[in-house]
């Protein structure tokens, strides 16, 4: 079970390592499936979408995209059948929050998503979970059946006349798939591909059809906002951004983990508060959502982490992974593996991402192989920013963020790989024909 | 070998056929049969089944070791796991042992950072690696039969 940092704050984690997650009974006495019977004895459908968009929720998968507005469109759509996704496919590295729920709480997963298809008017949702997380996925399947037993799920759900069924689809190991329209594309059997956008998901999804798609921790978040109300959410983190975040810590801090705290908490408090400290060494910086996010310096110790403060300053939260690196930790190293990694799962589909991402590497390679040229820095920044305007989905519009940071804070340390000295001596080749 | 429904989960199909088959593969054959089946070109198959990486439309070993070394397991030294395990099998990322007994493959992510650096054999998640850990571990399945 992965390890839960003492969170300032539970909503989302509030039944973490507290319940059986393998039992519907325990997840019932805490109160389960009590916002599913409230929406269908007393609400509206158009009433459910109204608290949502009230509540400010966000997607919490990257893009924070309000999920009310999300939900008001695919309502709207007259097209029918309509669909419920649930996006359980996390692959950015550095972040396990989905996993600790899926793990951790299974049903508030479910309950998100009917109460997601009661609301847009949709009979039929599939999660999409990633074939790696075996553990999840037999857990989710034991949660649906035992939701369906005990009449969740299924014809006429509480006697209230609506149906839902939920199946699961397992990935196949694909990083892109965690793009919405890469993931329904997945689900229809075929090669996960992004789609251009518009049509966004809402007015043709999965199967053309009008599609809600939303992600594990986002529908975790639904039930607690039914009972409890908007306000109660509002009253929770920043103006802007309410409610919490549950953040991934990882990397060199004493404890690594899952933490829920209220939006706008700082890396600083994370870092030494929860995490306990650093491990070994000093910080050098941290890299936030994941390895599309940005690389963080210690100027950046207490910016708030929530999508809008971050924002401002162009850098993004994203699935709030935390990958914390101390001083022995070589810029250009890890640069050359967040590019190894955006080249190996380029779907190839578009070209500036599919030609772009070997050029980045094949740049960064060089540098730390005391092969790189001066100009080559802004060669990988020109092709960045070509990638960024150009590509197909975030997966090639990404890049920037890392090469730009990490040029921003530790721009001589890479001059210095040009010059022919890994200052961290990780990088051996470098190193070793300096000292010859 | 009968599709599930008209939605063509050729993705679920692969999986299975793979899951049954000895040394993790999907043969050429049962590729064919799949796109009969569920109505499709040949080649609209095999794009399928070679854009997942979980696919191999190769042979491979009993056991398929697939080593993370994104960013988290990166830091936290995996390049020291994918020493240990070339050195020890006597192959590169990508090859099987000529006893067909194990496949060496680089993965993206696992979602195991909270125990990086990780790796995953078959089904099972194996984290806080050192060389001496993977050492036992495959001495350990060496011993299997």
């Amino acid at each position: 079970m992965i390890k839960e940092l003492k969170s300032p704050l539970r909503i989302v984690l509030d039944n973490y390592g507290k319940i059986n997650p393998e039992s519907i009974e325990e997840y019932i006495a805490q109160d389960g499936y009590k916002a599913v019977g409230k929406v269908l004895r007393e609400m509206e459908p158009g009433q459910v979408v109204g608290e949502i968009k009230a509540s400010g929720l966000q997607g919490r998968g990257g893009a924070a995209f309000p999920t009310g507005s999300k939900w008001e469109f695919t309502a709207k759509a007259k097209d029918t059948p309509k669909y419920i996704i649930c996006n359980a496919d996390e692959g950015e590295p550095g972040t396990f929050k989905d996993r600790a729920i899926l793990e951790g709480d299974p049903h508030k997963i479910i309950e998100g998503m009917i109460i997601a298809g009661y609301a847009v008017g949709a009979h039929h949702g599939y999660i999409y979970i990633r074939g790696e997380y075996l553990l999840s996925i037999n857990r989710f399947y034991k949660a649906l059946q035992q939701a369906k037993e005990q009449g969740f799920l299924g014809e006429d759900i509480l006697g209230s006349g609506f149906n839902f069924q939920i199946d699961i689809h397992q990935g196949a190991g694909s990083y892109v798939c965690g793009e919405e329209t890469a993931l329904m594309e997945s689900l229809e059997g075929k090669r996960g591909n992004p789609r251009f956008k518009p049509p966004f998901p809402p007015s043709r999804g999965l199967w053309k059809k009008p599609t809600v798609i939303n992600n594990v921790e986002t529908l975790a978040n639904i039930g607690s906002i039914i009972l409890k109300g908007a306000e109660w959410f509002r009253s929770f983190g920043t103006k802007e951004c309410p409610g919490t975040k549950v953040y991934a810590i990882s990397g060199h801090v004493k404890e690594v983990g899952v933490i829920e705290a209220p939006m706008g908490i700082t890396l600083r408090e994370i870092i030494t508060e929860y995490a306990r400290g650093m491990r070994d060494g000093k910080f050098k910086m941290a890299q936030v959502g994941g390895t599309a996010g940005a690389i963080l310096g210690e100027d950046m110790l207490d910016v708030p982490l929530d999508y809008t403060s971050l924002k401002e300053k162009g850098l993004v939260l994203g699935s709030g992974a935390i990958l914390v690196m101390n001083e022995t930790t070589c810029a250009v190293d890890m640069l050359k593996c967040f590019l190894n990694f955006f080249k190996r799962e380029s779907c190839g589909k578009c070209i500036p991402c599919r030609v772009g991402t070997e050029k980045l590497l094949q740049l960064a390679t060089a540098i730390s192989q005391r092969k790189g040229k001066e100009a080559d820095i802004d060669l990988m920044l020109h092709t960045a920013k070509v990638m960024q305007k150009t590509s197909l989905c975030a997966l090639g519009q990404s890049p920037i963020l890392p090469i730009y940071t990490i040029l921003k804070y530790f721009k001589e340390e890479v001059t210095e790989h040009i010059k022919g000295r890994c200052p961290t001596g990780v990088c051996k080749s470098c190193f070793l024909e300096f000292s010859l | 070998m009968k599709l599930r429904n008209k939605e063509k989960d050729i993705i679920a199909l692969l999986s299975k056929v793979q899951r049954e088959k000895k040394h993790n593969y999907i043969p050429e054959d049962k590729l064919r049969l799949i796109a009969q089946e569920a109505g499709l070109s040949y080649s609209e198959v095999y794009g399928v089944a070679t854009f997942y990486s979980l696919f191999s439309l190769k042979p491979r070993g009993e056991y398929v070791i697939r080593v993370c070394d994104s960013g988290p397991c990166h830091l936290m030294g995996s390049k020291s796991i994918f020493e240990v395990l070339e050195k020890e099998l006597k192959v590169k990322i990508g090859q099987t042992t000529p006893d067909s007994k194990f496949t060496l493959e680089e993965v993206s992510c696992l979602g195991a950072c909270d125990e990086a650096p990780a790796m995953m054999i078959n089904d099972k998640v194996y984290g806080n690696l050192t060389p001496q850990k993977v050492r036992e571990i495959l001495e350990e399945l060496k011993k299997k039969k």
